[in-house]
């Protein structure tokens, strides 16, 4: 067996063995969750309301409630909830593990995600647009009654069109006359262009030149401030030598080829700030996962006091005053 | 030593960066925060509002992005409640209504039970076509928005009645992961309209460089990625004291501790990275 596979599994086994260790010693548990139950609609007849709805507490909110009243069920632990964490929690490890390589838990994770996206854009797609924007308009009376109550809108003709132009899209997965899915895709294509020529040459095109036009010496109550001016000299140098960079009807020779150069140089630190950037991103979700871990589930860490009272309820047994 | 770093197998970096960033996070480790011009712009767009004035919070994330956004999302919703702005939610993003919903439960149930929906703020949810939303929005609002989230119409909300446009809002808060969002704001809303409407933006550090030529004119204050979340958060801890803002409004300042030393282990891991092409290059230049 290669050396590094034996190291690995090394630490796998480890990992898994922490994992068991944690499980079974922990006093209270871990990775569970629980609800708070909100009666609604209460009236005489029904003081515990017509209905319930949930919201999150924190264990921390349970534990005490059960200090107060063990027979309490305002505050009860979530089965739901609870799978939800630990599925949660696996995902996480399983797309994790591709570093290691690929293996059948990434895989299961990866058609996991991308089954949940389809079905998820395609509930939203019906329910966000096709209901309140095309049913919504074209049958109001119907949509009212069936799923949007709060919908006040009028029969509007004019929204056969984009009924008619969605039927000639689909259009296109017809083996015959494939060819007519062209027209509202051509009517997409135009009103977009349209959309956003207008307002690329307004808010980036002119907007941008303008704000290239500044003063190269700032004057401030009468004394030149140097670091604006430097900035504004900065700004007006970058943008001219990166145009001069991306000319290239004359060779970048001579002073052409020197600005050109400057130019490259302030493209490779641009590049660099957006690389930096982007190292901070993706640090900042591996750290988020990680606090799922180490929080929500493992219950390494508490942050947000969401378990203070585990370390207060654990003294206090210490002490045989309470438990 | 060379030839170990040369033949070194790159799942060691991985399991180096996974400690880089667990052990801060497990040791809770925390570091001072210095507001940038930036932030300190943002943080004083709205300290210029005064109570009662309109907010538009335009929630164009989902989970994917939580972790850098979801703390500028708070911090942002916690400043506004603070100062008395009526809050209108919207999002572009699908997700996006969740996020909405997730802040509205943790910031202001949570610690501003006295603010009444429909009268301080409202949950407008998500509505698809992206910048055509924009566009819409901007002359008529009912015609895109006929009822809240939860389904209750726009006339039979207070805070909406004498609203027609959002060209009345006092300021837009944009918090954006991509397309749709801070971009299409600036370009369709506050571009066209720059006496009516200002905005500030926190967005994602991979948007964040793309965001930069809009600064100051179009995009008066920017937070980019958690190190702007983090600063911004002081700024608001400070302003509001430190007993006063309860833990959760520390997320950001939290995560910037596994952020330091995962970008030293990635300067000393470029660095020698460097050495060791330089060093094979002159090995094979003999």
């Amino acid at each position: 067996m290669p050396r590094s596979t034996v190291v690995w599994t090394a630490l796998m086994v480890c990992g898994a063995a922490f994992l068991i260790g944690r499980a079974a010693t922990s006093p209270r548990g871990m990775g569970y969750a629980y609800v708070r139950l909100i009666p609604q609609a209460v009236d005489a007849e029904h003081p515990q309301g017509r209905w319930q709805t949930v919201e999150q507490a924190t264990p921390a909110e349970y534990w005490r409630a059960q200090a107060a009243d063990p027979g309490q069920t305002a505050i009860r632990w979530s089965g739901a909830n609870t799978v939800g964490i630990w599925i949660a929690a696996f995902l996480t490890l399983a797309v994790l593990s591709f570093l290691a390589g690929d293996n059948p838990a990434y895989k299961l994770a990866e058609s996991v995600l991308v089954g949940v996206s389809a079905a998820y854009w395609m509930v939203v797609a019906f329910w966000e647009v096709l209901v309140p924007n095309l049913l919504g308009r074209l049958l109001p009376g119907l949509v009212k009654a069936w799923a949007l109550p709060g919908l006040e809108s009028t029969t509007e003709v004019l929204y056969l069109v984009p009924l008619v132009l969605g039927v000639l899209l689909l259009w296109r997965l017809s083996p015959r006359g494939a060819w007519i899915a062209r027209w509202p895709m051509a009517f997409i294509i135009g009103v977009f262009c349209g959309l956003r020529l207008v307002t690329f040459i307004h808010a980036d095109f002119l907007s941008q030149i303008r704000n290239t036009i500044v003063p190269l010496v700032v004057v401030e109550q009468g004394r030149v401030s140097l670091w604006d001016s430097l900035r504004n000299v900065t700004v007006v140098i970058g943008v001219l030598s990166c145009l001069v960079y991306f000319f290239f009807s004359i060779e970048h020779q001579g002073l052409v080829g020197k600005a050109a150069r400057l130019g490259t140089w302030f493209l490779m630190i641009t590049f660099g700030a957006a690389f930096g950037y982007t190292v901070m991103g993706r640090i900042a979700l591996l750290a988020i996962r990680l606090e799922f871990l180490f929080d929500d589930w493992l219950w390494l860490i508490d942050p947000n006091n969401r378990r203070l009272w585990e370390g207060a309820a654990a003294l206090l047994q210490g002490w045989g005053v309470w438990g | 030593m060379y030839r170990f770093l040369r033949d070194l197998d790159r799942r060691w970096i991985f399991l180096l960066m996974l400690l880089a960033v667990a052990v801060p996070i497990l040791l809770q480790s925390r570091f001072p925060e210095t507001p940038s011009a930036l932030s300190r712009a943002v943080f004083d767009q709205i300290e210029r509002l005064q109570p009662g004035d309109r907010v538009l919070l335009a929630f164009d994330f989902d989970p994917a992005s939580a972790g850098e956004l979801g703390p500028m999302a708070t911090s942002f919703t916690y400043h506004c409640a603070k100062k008395g702005l009526r809050l209108y939610f919207v999002a572009l993003w699908p997700v996006g209504s969740q996020m909405i919903e997730r802040t509205i439960q943790d910031v202001i149930l949570q610690d501003f039970p006295e603010l009444a929906y429909g009268q301080d703020y409202v949950n407008l949810g998500y509505k698809s076509g992206g910048e055509g939303v924009i566009k819409v929005i901007l002359t008529d609002i009912r015609q895109l928005f006929t009822t809240d989230a939860q389904g209750t119409p726009v006339d039979q909300i207070p805070m909406l009645q004498d609203l027609a446009t959002i060209r009345q809002m006092d300021l837009i808060v944009s918090i954006s992961a991509g397309t749709p969002g801070t971009k299409e704001w600036v370009q369709y809303a506050v571009t066209p309209y720059p006496e009516d409407l200002r905005i500030v933006a926190g967005c994602t550090g991979v948007q964040a460089p793309l965001m930069y030529p809009y600064i100051p004119d179009q995009l008066p204050g920017l937070l980019g990625a958690i190190k702007g979340a983090a600063e911004y958060e002081e700024l608001v801890t400070r302003a509001y004291g430190r007993g006063a803002v309860p833990g959760t409004y520390s997320e950001a300042r939290r995560r910037m501790g596994p952020q330091l030393v995962a970008h030293v282990l990635m300067i000393l891991l470029i660095v020698g990275g460097n050495a060791i092409y330089f060093a094979e290059r002159r090995q094979g230049a003999r």
